[in-house]
């Protein structure tokens, strides 16, 4: 599938054909696509959609295999101790020592990133004063809220100030509040700071807070835009219906309506622009119906209009 | 951050690069920090051996008969800081599977650091925490005399000697320390590492003349003279030692240094070849 992408020249990360296996295995299947500099860009599929090879590939923790991934200009095939030192890489799982206090973690890390005395001293200091955890300097990283957990990490990402974010699935784990307040801080660091930021993420609302996004699914990338423009390319509305023979329905509403519907888990998914016209014609045509839902298109409607299947579905199987 | 949106761009100028000592100082600082935290790491690595020094010792006394009539207290005792310098040195690298399990080693591994950085970091942490419980140890070995539970001790460590010891047990262990990072490195669970432990690094301690003194002949003195180790422990019997007759039959001292640091450099090659390797087992 041929994607548009933006110039080159311009962008914080470019992914050209990749692809990745592990063993036979097959993780990624030629992906193509760039970011650019100042965005919040996020890659949104389901567990085993390829995100996380993805993610890793641009973390330099994984040799690329095929295709070129470029980051900030650097090839990261060829030029990682470059990429590292200018990428902050969030984890999902915490990269923290728990049984260190928040101080000696940030301390650690400004010398891994060859930051020291004075300096990383006054940053150290900077960046937890800006998350909040000044109260929680000499607490073990073990005691701390998941929320806070989530803040210090993201503060250790940020102690050598990196042009580039990355962070693998950020929302995990937090309550609303703590996901909110998260997401202002991203925010305000695209905003003062021209931070790029690029997330992975398999919870729709969190790619809504995304300027842009990339759905991947089964190692290939499937479509890519704004929330907005996403959602908008499906249609109007969206109905699901429900029905002891939807099979059968989908033939009956096709031959009278000339509609088409998608059979989606045991339920027939239309999208048209008049909704609630289709939805009392259908309902007083066909009285089986056992249930409609009409809705404006989700993220969801997207990825079951690309893929022909649901989100949750485990595309363990398919790979 | 707010207060400091100027230093927003060319943040890239803020960090250096780091080098390949300072990621090595914090590194082993972590070991340290993490180690005086968990006091039970403190018991094992130190209460077993000084058990079995106590119970060995007092168990085959009478029927050992070691070079130059020393008691067998007084062979076992270098074995004995050997062994705790053994399992030191496997206490802290087994860290690296929890590292790698609780998710900090990716951070490590996303850092600008050279890889030679985390080797010896964690390798250099271990090595001072072995060293300084071995030589607790070595302090504290001959004070069990008083309280009845040895007999008195001629350990051979005096104030003239006490670097040059301090010295080869920090070479031993860091040669141990670096065994039991290329042996933890591949590890997804500390189950596997306790396996190696009983069926590996166990006997290769028992057969280094720790225990029990190589024979003259047979396959076992063989597997004695094969064991690195053994210079290890040889190497400290003859700079401790206080009479010169019960080392005679050992290998040469420069032989001993020899092996060892060979040891060392072939096992430190090892583990910073096998970090530097980028594979699925560092994404985990």
């Amino acid at each position: 599938m041929s994607l548009p992408t933006t110039s080159d020249d311009d962008a914080a990360v470019v992914i050209r054909d990749v692809e990745h296996h592990y063993g036979t295995r097959r993780a990624l299947a030629g992906v193509s696509f760039s970011v650019q500099h100042g965005e919040i860009f996020g890659l949104l599929g389901p567990n085993g959609g390829g995100k996380s090879t993805l993610f890793r590939l641009m973390a330099t923790l994984l040799p690329v295999q095929s295709g070129t991934v470029e980051i900030l200009g650097c090839d990261v095939g060829l030029h990682q101790a470059a990429v590292r030192s200018r990428i902050g890489v969030t984890f999902q799982s915490p990269s923290l020592d728990g049984k260190l206090t928040v101080a000696e973690n940030l301390r650690h890390q400004a010398h891994l990133y060859g930051l020291y005395g004075i300096r990383a001293r006054q940053r150290i200091v900077e960046l937890t004063e800006h998350f909040g955890l000044s109260g929680h300097f000499q607490q073990r990283v073990d005691t701390l809220s998941g929320g806070l957990k989530r803040r210090v990490e993201i503060a250790k990402s940020l102690l050598h100030s990196p042009s580039l974010l990355l962070l693998d699935e950020p929302s995990t784990g937090l309550d609303p509040g703590a996901r909110r307040v998260l997401w202002d801080h991203l925010q305000q660091l695209r905003d003062v700071q021209q931070v790029t930021i690029l997330v992975t993420t398999h919870l729709m609302d969190e790619a809504e807070h995304c300027g842009r996004l990339a759905i991947l699914d089964r190692g290939r990338l499937v479509t890519m835009g704004a929330p907005e423009a996403l959602r908008q390319s499906v249609g109007g509305d969206c109905l699901r219906i429900r029905a002891p023979h939807p099979e059968e329905l989908a033939t009956r509403i096709s031959d009278k309506f000339g509609l088409t519907s998608k059979l989606v888990d045991r339920e027939l998914r239309i999208e048209h622009e008049a909704g609630h016209e289709v939805l009392r014609d259908l309902v007083v045509a066909f009285p089986e119906i056992s249930s409609v839902v009409l809705s404006k298109p989700t993220l969801e409607d997207v990825f079951i209009a690309q893929t022909g299947h649901r989100f949750e579905e485990d595309s363990e199987e398919a790979q | 951050m707010s207060a400091n949106a100027s230093d927003a761009r060319g943040l890239a100028g803020v960090s250096a690069a780091p080098g390949l000592w300072l990621p090595v100082f914090t590194l082993a600082q972590r070991e340290l920090t993490r180690f005086f935290r968990q006091r039970t790491r403190v018991v094992g690595a130190l209460g077993q051996p000084i058990l079995f020094w106590i119970l060995f010792g007092a168990g085959l006394n009478g029927s050992f008969r070691g070079p130059a009539d020393m008691s067998y207290q007084e062979y076992f005792f270098p074995g004995v800081a050997v062994m705790i310098l053994m399992f030191t040195a496997i206490f802290s690298t087994i860290s690296i599977i929890e590292d790698r399990r609780e998710g900090f080693l990716q951070g490590v591994l996303v850092a600008p650091i050279p890889r030679a950085s985390l080797v010896l970091g964690k390798v250099l942490g271990g090595t001072i925490l072995a060293v300084l419980q071995s030589m607790l140890f070595l302090l504290v070995g001959p004070a069990l005399a008083f309280v009845g539970l040895a007999p008195e001790l001629h350990t051979g460590l005096t104030w003239q000697n006490a670097l040059p010891v301090i010295g080869f047990l920090a070479l031993v262990g860091f040669s141990l320390t670096a065994l039991g990072y290329l042996i933890a490195w591949p590890m997804d669970s500390t189950h596997g590492f306790h396996a190696i432990m009983s069926v590996f690094l166990m006997p290769m301690w028992l057969l280094s003349g720790s225990f029990f003194p190589p024979g003259e002949s047979g396959w076992l003195s063989w597997v004695i003279r094969l064991n690195p180790l053994t210079y290890g422990v040889a190497g400290l019997r003859r700079i401790m030692t206080a009479n010169p007759a019960a080392v005679q039959s050992l290998p040469p001292w420069w032989l001993c240094l020899t092996v060892t640091v060979a040891a060392a450099a072939v096992y430190i090659g090892i583990a910073i070849w096998m970090t530097g390797r980028r594979s699925v087992l560092n994404a985990r």
